[in-house]
């Protein structure tokens, strides 16, 4: 029980990275590749914040926010006169400088080693010691992601995401500040990427750089491909696919050596087929790349 | 007075000399037709309008107000919109929601309204109400649901046309608005742009087709290697044998 409770949460974060990366990459068409950056920021400072300041939970998550929203706007105003491929590249360079921060910064990130000791989350007075809790927490997570991006989906403000997405000169020719859309969308997601990096170290207890690779980046597009771009629900179950179907994969019977590295074969595999038969994925409105 | 004008603009790209020293003024309304043959510079102009790109030397103002290095967001946001020669639009968005796109001042395009949308319903049925008599104006309203990608290629330009008036444009800024459409819909084209005129509206457009030119330009304005070499009446300058010569050639 307290192993399906774990996966839960793992999966429930995902659904929050998923959710938050497919307002940029589904809705506005800007496939990012720093999504675990952002993951990081978020859990780095939080976990700074509350070892070294005592801050609350929701304080450090909160800033750890603001942090990632920030440094996205060094990433985003360079990197958005970029198109397509190249921009993709691009956040596929900071992606790799924010991990070399993450693993040689020893002296604020402990380096390799990682930091320890985050204490658990404290929300209205509440100390969230176990699994169920965290759980309920991480659930509370996704429905606000899920929310959130579904009215913004809805709204005016997702109408020129959309445009941008389709025809940016179009959008630009009526009156559309288009840099505008994309920074703040940009800022926007990687600040939820920066609260599910909280979550998650908060939980754990423990972070360390092998959590926010450029694989982890990969894996969540991935997600937003598997699942479907451009609808709010294909990222949900793009997550859960690619978090739960591996873990089946213990009860296979495979020695526990191979069943670790048969997940990166099964992400593999489950993209390349889904690129062929179904590239829009599970749900999707749109390919990503269409 | 003057709208829209522009002095002495220069544009080259690599050894090409798109626009050559143009300069030109344009009344505050009318309908102002641009021929010449390809490459004369006609889209380039057009571009350097409405800010899609930037001229090497000159200026252009709207009003007083000089629009040159203005970006083009901000140009149109002046009351200029433009079409394009190829028909942009969101084609796998409802056509209602194009036309929805290009109203101004929506309170829902701030991302703090759009996670939190008060007031916002009520702009929306408005901007709603609107849309769609723009596209009975233009005669969508049958295709209001339909994905624009899926009309035909004079519905698009029909569209386009709705999507410019949705931005309350007082200068339509049209790049061949009947090419390639069927006769029957270039007339009503033609229709929509002659009563946009009445209503006081400045149209500017570029064509090929000199039947269109004839029938409803007020103005012409001939352009060739980047130069205007011709402007004045259509009936008087189109039976000019250089001017044909020129524009043939």
């Amino acid at each position: 029980m307290e192993y399906l409770l774990h996966i839960a949460i793992i999966a429930l974060c995902f659904v929050v990275l998923a959710v938050s990366l497919d307002l940029l990459a589904g809705q506005t068409g800007l496939l990012a590749l720093s999504h675990a950056a952002f993951y990081g920021l978020g859990a780095y400072t939080s976990a700074l914040l509350a070892i070294h300041a005592g801050a609350p939970f929701l304080l450090a998550m909160s800033a750890g926010m603001l942090v990632a929203a920030f440094v996205s706007l060094l990433v985003s105003i360079p990197s958005l006169r970029l198109h397509g491929d190249y921009f993709a590249i691009a956040t596929f360079g900071f992606q790799m400088i924010l991990y070399s921060v993450f693993n040689n910064w020893s002296e604020v990130t402990g380096g390799s080693i990682g930091i320890s000791g985050i204490p658990r989350a404290r929300v209205f007075g509440m100390t969230i010691e176990s699994r169920a809790g965290y759980v309920l927490l991480a659930g509370v997570f996704a429905v606000v992601a899920i929310v959130v991006v579904r009215r913004i989906a809805r709204s005016p403000f997702g109408r020129v995401l959309r445009a941008i997405r389709e025809d940016e000169p179009f959008a630009t020719a009526l009156g559309k500040n288009t840099t505008r859309f994309k920074v703040t969308v940009f800022a926007l997601s990687a600040a939820m990427a920066a609260s599910a990096g909280s979550l998650y170290g908060h939980y754990n207890s423990y972070i360390d750089p092998s959590s926010f690779t450029v694989l982890e980046s990969i894996l969540v597009v991935s997600m937003v491909i598997i699942g479907g771009a451009g609808s709010v629900w294909g990222p949900v179950l793009g997550a859960i696919v690619l978090v739960a179907l591996p873990e089946a994969l213990r009860f296979v019977g495979l020695p526990l050596a191979v069943a670790a590295n048969m997940r990166q074969i099964l992400y593999g595999c489950l993209l390349v087929v889904m690129m062929m038969f179904r590239p829009r994925g599970l749900v999707g409105q749109y390919g990503l790349g269409e | 007075m003057p709208v829209l004008r522009c002095e002495n603009l220069d544009k080259a790209f690599g050894g090409v000399r798109a626009l050559d020293g143009v300069s030109l003024s344009f009344p505050g309304e009318g309908i102002v037709a641009i021929i010449g043959p390809n490459g004369a510079g006609k889209t380039t102009l057009l571009n350097v309008f409405t800010g899609f790109l930037r001229a090497d030397a000159g200026r252009c103002f709207y009003g007083d107000q000089v629009i040159t290095s203005l970006p083009p967001y901000q140009i149109s946001r002046t009351g200029i919109v433009r079409t394009f020669q190829d028909l942009r639009l969101v084609r796998d968005a409802p056509v209602l929601e194009n036309v929805l796109l290009a109203r101004p001042h929506q309170r829902g395009e701030r991302l703090l309204s759009a996670i939190f949308p008060i007031g916002v319903a009520a702009q929306e049925r408005k901007n709603c109400e609107r849309a769609t008599e723009l596209l009975d104006f233009v005669g969508l309203t049958s295709k209001s649901s339909a994905l624009a990608g899926t009309l035909s290629w004079g519905q698009q330009k029909l569209l386009t046309l709705a999507c410019c008036l949705a931005a309350e444009a007082q200068v339509l800024l049209l790049d061949e608005p009947v090419a390639g459409v069927h006769p029957q819909l270039i007339e009503r084209i033609l229709e929509l742009l002659r009563k946009l005129r009445s209503e006081g509206r400045l149209i500017i457009f570029i064509e090929h087709d000199i039947a269109a030119v004839k029938q409803i330009a007020e103005h012409l304005i001939v352009m060739d290697d980047g130069r205007v070499i011709a402007e004045g009446e259509p009936a008087i300058l189109l039976e000019r044998p250089e001017i044909m010569e020129a524009y043939v050639a």
